[in-house]
């Protein structure tokens, strides 16, 4: 039920009083209310859930997963050397 | 698709649970809240590749799971009261009720509709002026956000045709109800991703100090939980206890202000009973007394329900991750995905519903003939 899918605002619209975004889940675009996220651009990714923008994704932060994976497997190259 | 596909990376999957057996010097029990991550975790073997000692107990963060029988049995009389058009997320169709499911009222001819979004049932109530539309509103802090913005806007519109039958659920006080149960054996959290996009970290700090808990609010990908376990084992290791967030990309500590300001222009704080569980206090939300009028348990007279749970059904002892599926007499015999005896069965996110369509009824040499399953609902 909290599944929620990030993808890409493609176009943002006023539909019937409700700021409203087209955004684009990997090819498949589907309508999403964006009254919770008004800040949000075209072109900027977020979370939506049940055809509602929960979240901007912040890209530093979704990077800087990677950099915790990295900083670990050098850690233990230098415990095998 | 972006930010989903680099978090499935099996290289760095692999990395993360040696990390994982590297630094736990001692057997632990985690549990992670949110039925979605249940549903990831079972789905891409999480579970199979932690190493012995780290033991990943499912939590009650299936908010079909949880709905309790009497709110299944009052969907299910009012979608059978003539002019309504009944309106649900697809989860809960197939919940059994004492008297059958929404499904088999839709066999008999009801007018039983799944929307995507509860702003589709709005639109529904717009265009049908003479029918009584019914939304099934339940879920947890993700949820409540969108299904509030539905009942504002059809109260802005005048729509007085549309009414919700709601039974929100709230994560903090489950977890609290967990760590007071007796017998309680989880250790650390994974909390619930995107509850706390919505809702921040703010309510979880209290109860890692309280009962010396670390609480790692984490995403749903198989390497944003990997590390949610690692991020939670180092704490367990240490000896740590505070709130820490792996999913950053999403959460932030205040959480999303505006969908606060709106969930609780409509809904306030209840006692909630949870299916299989019982009374959980101030663990559910209702609407206003302003939003009585599109209120379903108030329009519909289905007060006097009586209401009869299977016997041999232990969902609620999976829910608070003191058995598993298998643990069950019926699991995968009498009780499956086409023919549940419990919630926990029918929902995706369900733990038995994942332990059966991932093939944990059967012993590992045979898992792998399995075609690809995949359940998730939205």
């Amino acid at each position: 039920m909290c599944l929620a899918v990030p993808g890409r605002i493609v176009a943002i619209s006023r539909d019937d009083g409700l700021l409203t975004a087209k955004v684009d889940f990997g090819g498949v675009i589907k309508r999403a209310c964006l009254e919770y996220v008004p800040d949000a651009a075209v072109g900027e990714y977020v979370i939506v859930h049940v055809g509602f923008a929960l979240s901007r994704i912040d890209a530093d932060e979704a990077a800087r997963v990677f950099a915790l994976l990295a900083e670990m497997n050098a850690l233990e190259e230098l415990e095998r050397s | 698709m972006k930010f989903v596909d680099e978090y499935r990376d099996g290289g760095a999957a692999h990395g993360l649970a040696e990390a994982i057996d590297r630094e736990a010097t001692r057997p632990w029990v985690i549990m992670e809240v949110c039925g979605g991550q249940t549903h990831s975790i079972v789905r891409h073997g999480i579970d199979e590749m932690l190493p012995l000692g780290v033991e990943l107990v499912h939590g009650p963060g299936c908010p079909v799971c949880v709905t309790p029988l009497e709110m299944i049995d009052k969907a299910h009389a009012i979608a059978g009261q003539r002019g309504v058009v009944f309106c649900s997320f697809g989860d809960m169709l197939r919940v059994p009720g004492s008297h059958g499911d929404l499904l088999g009222r839709k066999a008999e001819g009801c007018d039983v509709r799944v929307v995507y979004s509860p702003l589709d049932a709005v639109d529904i109530a717009a265009k049908n002026p003479d029918r009584r539309v019914v939304f099934f509103a339940i879920g947890f802090e993700t949820t409540a956000p969108a299904n509030a913005m539905a009942l504002r806007v059809a109260r802005q519109r005048g729509l007085r045709n549309f009414s919700a039958l709601v039974s929100h659920v709230l994560v903090p006080p489950a977890i609290e109800a967990i760590l007071n149960g007796e017998g309680n054996r989880v250790q650390a959290f994974l909390g619930p991703g995107h509850v706390c996009a919505i809702m921040g970290t703010g309510e979880y700090e209290p109860i890692a100090r309280r009962h010396r808990v670390p609480i790692v609010v984490t995403g749903f990908e198989p390497i944003d939980i990997l590390q949610g376990v690692l991020l939670a084992v180092r704490q367990l290791e240490r000896g740590d206890a505070t709130v820490h967030v792996q999913y950053g990309r999403a959460v932030r500590a205040p959480g999303n202000l505006p969908a606060q300001r709106v969930i609780s222009e409509v809904f306030e704080v209840c006692d909630r009973a949870w299916r299989g569980v019982g009374v959980i206090p101030a663990s559910g939300l209702r609407l206003r007394d302003e939003y009585r009028e599109h209120d379903a348990a108030e329009i519909f007279d289905v007060a006097s329900l009586t209401v009869h749970e299977p016997e041999a059904c232990i969902s609620g002892e999976i829910l608070m991750g003191k058995k598993r599926p298998r643990d069950c007499s019926a699991f995968g015999g009498a009780c499956t995905p086409v023919s549940p005896l419990g919630a926990t069965m029918v929902s995706s996110e369900g733990a038995c519903a994942a332990y059966f369509a991932y093939g944990r009824h059967l012993p590992a040499t045979d898992r792998r003939r399995l075609p690809i399953a995949d359940g998730r609902s939205p």
